[in-house]
C-alpha cells in the first residue's frame, strides 16, 4: 500500500486519481501508524511552506517522513514536497525537514528571458528537463518530454550530487532531487500527462 | 524554457459541449468528457471548460462532468462560468479542477478574487475578462471596456485597470477574451492582448478569434500572450492540435512537442 500524506496541502486527490489510474492502491492519510505501515510514501502538495510545515508538525508527520527516509522506504515528494525536504525555506522564513542540506529560494521578479521578455511569476506551464544524472525512475522519459510546473519558489540543495535534473526559467534550478531512496520533483507528476504518469508508475515499483 | 500553451476551450451547457458565435446561437457538439480525452491524447497543454448552463439549479451536472474529466485526463484544466462564491470555487476544485475562473462575479464583487486566492492559492484563481473596444474615454482610458453576463452588459470599467487590480487582489492568471474577435475566426485582438500582457506580471491566455495557426503564432509572439485559447478551429476538425503545434514550432514558437 502507498500512503499519500495528508497535510492540508490541497491537490491530494489529483495524485490519488493518478495513482489509481495506474491500477495501484493508495490511501490519503494523516495517521502516523498508517504511514509506518505503508510500503512507500508520497507527499504532494501546493501551498505555502509555512503552513505545510506547521501542519506536518502538528500531526507528527515530520517525524514520520524522516523516519521513512531513514529506514530506506521509497519516498516521493512533489512540488512543495520537493522543497520542504531541504533545511530551510525563504517562504515565510520556515525551518523545514532537513533531509537534504540547502535552501528554498524565490524567483526574482526582475529576471528576463534570453529575449529580454519579463518572466512571469509563478513559473506556470510546461517546461523541459536537463537531466544531470541518470536515475531508474526516469526510465521511459524522452529527452524532449516536458512537465507541468506551478511555483514561485525553487529548491537549492547544497550538495550538487543530489540534483538529478535542472530546468531553465531565467535561472537554472533543481527540478528533480534524489538521494538514495528519496526522489522529489518540483513539477506535478499527476498533471504532466504520459511522462508524469510514467515516473509515478516507476516510483510505485521502485526498490532502491 | 517555458513552452507557450495551446488550450482548447469547451463551452458546456447542461452537460453537453456547445458552440455559439458572439455568445449566441449555441448548438450542441458533443460530450465534454470524450472531447477532453481526445484533446488530452492529441497534445492539448491544458483544457478550459465554461459552464454556460443558464439555471443555477442544474449546476450539479457540471460538477459531475468535472469529476469524470479529472479521472480521465492528467493535465491541468480549469472551470469557469457561474462561479459566484468561495463555496462554488471549493466545489469545482474538490471535484478535480486545477483552477477556477471568475468573471462577472469578480466584477460585481472584486473581493471574491482575494478570498479565493487566500483559500486556495493565487495559482488556482483565473480572472476571466470580456473586453470590447469602445474608444478612449474618461471611464475607459485604455479604449477597452469590460462587459459581463456573457458579453451582454457593459460596465463602464476599463479593461487594463481591471486586469491590474485583479492581479493585486491575487489572481494568478488572466484569460482575456475579446468580444469583437470572438467567433469571427479572423484572428485574436492583438492590440488588446499586447496591452494587457505587457502591463501585468501574471500569465495571460488570449481568447477569441482563432481561425488559423498563423493567428496563434501572432498572438503568442507579437502580442506576447503566454497561452492561446482555441475552439471552433479544432472542434470541427479544421485543424488538429498537432498541425497547429508543428506550424508554431516551425515559426520559432517554443511549444511542448511530446506527450
Amino acid at each position: 500500500m502507498i500512503a499519500i500524506i495528508d497535510y492540508d496541502a490541497g491537490n491530494l486527490a489529483s495524485v490519488q486519481r493518478a495513482v489509481s489510474h495506474l491500477g495501484i492502491q493508495c490511501v490519503i492519510t494523516k495517521e502516523e501508524a498508517e504511514i509506518k505501515a505503508a510500503e512507500r510514501i508520497i507527499f504532494p502538495g501546493v501551498g505555502a511552506a509555512g503552513a505545510a510545515m506547521q501542519s506536518l508538525r502538528r500531526n507528527g508527520l515530520d517525524r514520520a517522513i524522516k523516519e521513512a527516509f531513514a529506514i530506506g522506504k521509497p519516498v516521493l515528494g512533489i512540488c512543495i514536497g520537493s522543497q520542504i525536504i531541504l533545511a530551510h525555506s525563504k517562504e515565510n522564513d520556515t525551518p523545514c525537514l532537513g533531509i537534504l542540506d540547502g535552501t528554498v529560494r524565490s524567483f526574482s521578479p526582475d529576471r528576463r528571458s534570453e529575449k529580454g521578455q519579463k518572466l512571469k511569476i509563478p513559473h506556470m506551464g510546461w517546461n523541459g528537463l536537463d537531466i544531470k544524472k541518470s536515475h531508474p525512475l526516469l526510465s521511459g522519459v524522452d529527452a524532449d518530454d516536458e512537465f507541468y510546473f506551478v511555483h514561485s519558489y525553487y529548491p537549492e540543495p547544497q550538495n550538487p550530487d543530489c540534483v538529478i535534473a535542472v530546468t531553465e526559467y531565467g535561472i537554472s534550478f533543481a527540478s528533480i532531487l534524489g538521494l538514495n531512496n528519496l526522489f522529489a520533483t518540483q513539477f506535478h507528476l499527476e498533471k504532466s500527462g504520459r511522462p508524469g504518469l510514467k515516473i509515478l508508475e516507476n516510483f510505485c515499483k521502485w526498490n532502491p | 524554457m517555458l513552452s507557450k500553451r495551446i488550450i482548447p476551450c469547451l463551452d458546456v451547457r447542461e452537460g453537453k459541449t456547445t458552440k455559439g458565435i458572439k455568445f449566441k446561437n449555441n448548438v450542441d457538439i458533443g460530450d465534454p468528457v470524450d472531447m477532453a480525452r481526445l484533446y488530452y491524447e492529441a497534445g492539448a497543454d491544458e483544457i478550459v471548460f465554461y459552464d454556460i448552463t443558464a439555471s443555477y439549479e442544474k449546476r450539479e451536472i457540471m460538477l459531475d462532468v468535472v469529476r469524470q474529466v479529472a479521472e480521465t485526463i492528467f493535465i491541468p484544466f480549469s472551470v469557469g462560468g457561474g462561479i459566484r462564491t468561495v463555496a462554488d470555487m471549493r466545489n469545482v476544485l474538490l471535484a478535480g479542477a486545477e483552477k477556477v475562473s471568475v468573471n462577472s462575479a469578480a466584477v460585481k464583487n472584486p473581493d471574491i478574487i482575494a478570498q479565493g486566492a487566500k483559500a486556495f492559492g493565487n495559482q488556482c484563481i483565473v480572472l476571466g475578462m470580456d473586453a470590447k473596444f469602445v474608444g478612449k474615454s474618461k471611464a475607459t482610458p485604455s479604449g477597452y471596456e469590460i462587459y459581463i453576463n456573457g458579453g451582454r452588459t457593459p460596465m463602464k470599467m476599463d479593461a487594463l485597470n481591471w486586469a491590474i487590480e485583479a492581479q493585486k487582489l491575487g489572481a494568478g492568471e488572466i484569460c482575456l477574451n475579446s468580444i469583437d474577435a470572438d467567433g469571427t475566426k479572423a484572428g485574436y485582438e492583438l492590440n488588446l492582448t499586447t496591452l494587457i500582457s505587457e502591463e501585468v506580471d501574471i500569465p495571460v491566455i488570449a481568447s477569441g478569434g482563432a481561425g488559423t495557426p498563423e493567428h496563434l503564432r501572432d498572438v503568442l509572439t507579437l502580442a506576447k500572450a503566454d497561452a492561446a485559447l482555441i475552439a471552433s478551429m479544432v472542434h470541427y476538425g479544421t485543424y488538429t492540435i498537432t498541425e497547429i503545434k508543428s506550424f508554431l514550432e516551425k515559426s520559432g514558437v517554443k511549444i511542448r512537442k511530446t506527450w
